[in-house]
């Protein structure tokens, strides 16, 4: 018995067009569906970035924008809307992309994929809804005791549900296409990354349910009491691991464009699908990163979860670092740019915007969130930067410049390609990620450097003007405000024409018929380096493993560095 | 064309090219350093939070600050008791929705007993420009054996958001010692 004939749907007649650019067959019903999902992500981004810049611009000192009433709820809505809407509703893009699309499947019963769209769409107005009234400025966390008005919760709760049926429909899809034969032997590795993402979706809703669900029974009055301590362990089971269904999403968007434009192959398909897999069995360790600082914990168990079982985690995504990478230098020498270390890099297509956001993405992600995410994850580490505005600037660094920069490039693919739309304003476009990357990266830095020297996280006035007992930080430090203000520009600037691109290009776009040329083209073969799997014999790879020491030596000596900070402070055990 | 058959059907026995091997052993061995280091410094360093936490009501922990409060206050700051325990001895915070309650004055080199918790909702104690930052949740009280390496004056914020409040939420510890006194006269010197 097929799945198709659980949920009563065998045999759907799925209607199909073949794409002319990479030769797969495109199911009109998943195309619609990630045509839906993707205008939802733009519009959460647009205003949850939005929502962003507010909060810059009151944390630059010099302009300090919103009252505190309403910069908590812009901040509010700035998490959720990016954190959650914006990613998930295009996450689940990826997974009818990969695996419709590239196993040239019909997905597998659309109209439970709409049901799950509509609760996505229901629960996430529900939630913004509640934070707007004013009385659900919790912050994306909602820590109680502190609570929120019960549609808070409820719209999270229901954007789960939706984000579930996303799961189950993708997998539902994997099971139909090999019942059905559409393609032969394994999946491709783009398929197994999203595959990664959609196992720990479901482990990451499944925590997200066990706690969620008795705080909303706790904020309707039904329960009298949630443990605090006990709320944060099993939140962050959500909370963390829903960034690593990011990380394995982006990871493999990042394998897709680097098949796409320079039709590369994994250097190793064991190599990048181990990678995978020990994300899927250590990642969710990572609640342990939240918990450091807490009382009560012992600090074996806080050993062991927070470098998720002896850094293996981390391991996996030190490989794809150097495979990703690897995988275009091999492709590019085949292509012919074979002269030094780094014609291969001169020479790749920097000016499609595709493959410069992918490539600023996976730079970005291992400089800056990478290493800092390592930092701030080691057990004693953490009480340097606990709750300091360096916790924001490692995560711009992973989730802004790394899995939003990587969405954004994939979303130049997408637009010819499942909308059938030109790109209008190529210049524009290819601007675009330089801008936004720079911009995103700026304000990483500029809030670690911040958290580095004390400012706390989410807090209206640092300059406690109106605290009874006064303290001023460094001047140091409200430099590094001025200069995450400027920067939070810089990367609004980038994220109004990303979504002005989109908007203009979907509404007005010249709609791409048979023979058309595309204004950022394709690699010819890219279509095949995608959907199939197949190692590329390169064993030659000067320029990525100069690329792979920098990023070693890096790594070493800022982990290094943090260790002498705290070798620094007060004496406590 | 893209139905074309893989060109390797069995990718699980390829050999792993050398690059990639070294690299991933490197990435491995470089984690299981990382790994041990954690462990190596509940040994050789002099930074490390204590597990010691123990539940009680918030009515309880607040009985608990304000008799060590009545019993060592030596004067007053802006209506808050600050607070001079004898060396060695347990001391006691508290976070409430907004301030950190009471001051306190300790020595330099002297190890102190730190006992600290929330009476509402949760806040986080930010000692600064140390940079200690530890989280305070209510019905915690978490003990924590510290000692103050410099003398000075040492503010203490919340980076937990508590409210609309958070910002006024502040709170002090001075430290004295023989180098504040040294300090002191050499500026002296200097007049």
């Amino acid at each position: 018995m097929t799945v198709g004939t659980v949920v009563g749907v065998a045999g759907r007649a799925a209607e199909f067009r073949t794409c002319q650019y990479t030769g797969l067959k495109v199911d009109v019903a998943a195309q619609r569906l990630i045509i839906a999902n993707a205008v939802a992500a733009v519009i959460f981004l647009a205003f949850g970035g939005l929502m962003g810049l507010l909060v810059a611009l009151t944390r630059w000192p010099a302009v300090h924008l919103l009252s505190a009433e309403w910069f908590y709820l812009a901040l509010t809505e700035h998490g959720v809307n990016v954190l959650l809407f914006w990613i998930i509703f295009f996450e689940i893009a990826v997974l009818y992309f990969a695996s419709a699309i590239l196993l040239n499947s019909r997905l597998a019963a659309p109209k439970f994929a709409w049901l799950g769209f509509l609760l996505m769409v229901v629960g996430a107005l529900l939630t913004n809804y509640a934070i707007a009234q004013g009385d659900s400025s919790v912050m994306f966390t909602s820590y109680p005791p502190m609570q929120a008005n019960p549609n808070f919760y409820l719209g999270l709760i229901l954007f789960a549900v939706g984000a579930l049926i996303g799961c189950a429909i993708f997998f539902a899809t994997l099971v139909v296409a090999k019942d059905e034969g559409t393609y032969q032997g394994s999946i491709p590795l783009v398929t197994f990354g999203a595959l990664t993402a959609a196992i720990i979706a479901v482990f990451t809703v499944a925590s997200g349910a066990v706690i969620l669900i008795p705080t909303w029974l706790w904020s309707l009055g039904l329960i009298s009491h949630i443990d605090p301590l006990m709320y944060k362990v099993v939140w962050w089971a959500m909370g963390h691991s829903s960034q690593q269904i990011n990380v394995s999403a982006h990871v493999a968007i990042w394998y897709m464009v680097a098949a796409l434009l320079v039709g590369a192959k994994p250097l190793s398909e064991k190599v990048s699908r181990t990678a995978f897999l020990l994300y899927i069995l250590f990642l969710q360790l990572a609640s342990a990163h939240h918990l450091l600082a807490e009382p009560g914990l012992d600090a074996t168990w806080k050993i062991v979860n927070t470098s998720y079982m002896m850094y293996l985690a981390v391991l996996g995504s030190m490989i794809h670092g150097m495979t990703v990478p690897g995988s275009i230098e091999a492709a590019q020498r085949r292509n012919g740019f074979n002269a030094g270390a780094f014609e291969w890099l001169r020479k790749a297509p920097w000016g499609h915007p595709a493959f410069s956001g992918m490539f600023l993405s996976l730079v970005f992600f291992g400089f800056i969130g990478g290493i800092s995410g390592v930092v701030l994850g080691t057990e004693q580490l953490n009480v340097l930067m606990h709750n300091t505005l360096y916790v924001p600037g490692h995560f711009h660094g992973t989730v802004v410049a790394g899995t939003t920069l990587a969405f954004m490039a994939a979303t130049y693919l997408v637009l010819p390609l499942i909308f059938q739309r030109e790109i209008i304003w190529p210049t524009l476009a290819k601007w675009q990620p330089y801008l936004f990357g720079i911009g995103a990266a700026g304000i990483a830095l500029f809030m670690m450097g911040a958290g580095t020297l004390g400012l706390p996280r989410r807090h209206w006035d640092i300059t406690y003007t109106d605290a009874p007992l006064s303290f001023a930080h460094s001047a140091g430090a409200f430099l590094m405000m001025g200069l995450n203000g400027l920067f939070a520009i810089v990367a609004a600037i980038g994220g109004v024409l990303f979504v002005l691109v989109v908007v203009a290009t979907v509404l007005f776009g010249k709609r791409i018929t048979s023979g058309h040329k595309l204004t950022f083209a394709l690699h010819s073969g890219g279509g095949a380096a995608a959907s199939q799997y197949g190692s590329h014999f390169t064993p030659k790879l000067p320029g990525t493993m100069i690329l792979v020491g920098v990023f070693f030596v890096v790594f070493v000596l800022y982990y290094f560095i943090n260790w002498k900070y705290l070798s620094e402070l007060w004496l406590f055990r | 064309m893209a139905v074309t058959p893989p060109e390797q059907r069995i990718w699980w026995n390829e050999p792993i090219e050398k690059v990639e091997l070294t690299w991933a052993v490197i990435a491995f061995l470089w984690g299981l350093f990382m790994f041990a280091f954690m462990i190596a410094w509940h040994f050789i360093g002099q930074q490390n939070l204590a597990k010691e936490a123990y539940r009680i009501a918030p009515s309880n922990y607040e009985a608990k600050v304000e008799a060590f409060a009545n019993k060592y206050k030596v004067r007053e700051e802006k209506g808050v008791p600050v607070v001079k325990p004898p060396a060695g001895s347990d001391v006691y915070i508290l976070g409430r929705l907004w301030q950190w309650w009471p001051i306190l004055e300790l020595e330099r080199g002297q190890s102190y007993r730190f006992h600290i918790s929330s009476l509402d909702w949760q806040h986080g104690f930010s000692l600064q420009p140390v940079n200690i930052n530890i989280q305070v949740h209510p019905g915690y009280e978490h003990v924590i054996t510290l000692t103050p390496t410099q003398a000075g004056e040492y503010g203490i914020i919340c980076n937990e958001f508590c409210g609309i409040g958070h910002h006024m939420m502040t709170g002090k510890i001075y430290v004295t010692g023989q180098r504040q006194a040294e300090g002191g006269a050499r500026l002296a010197e200097g007049r």
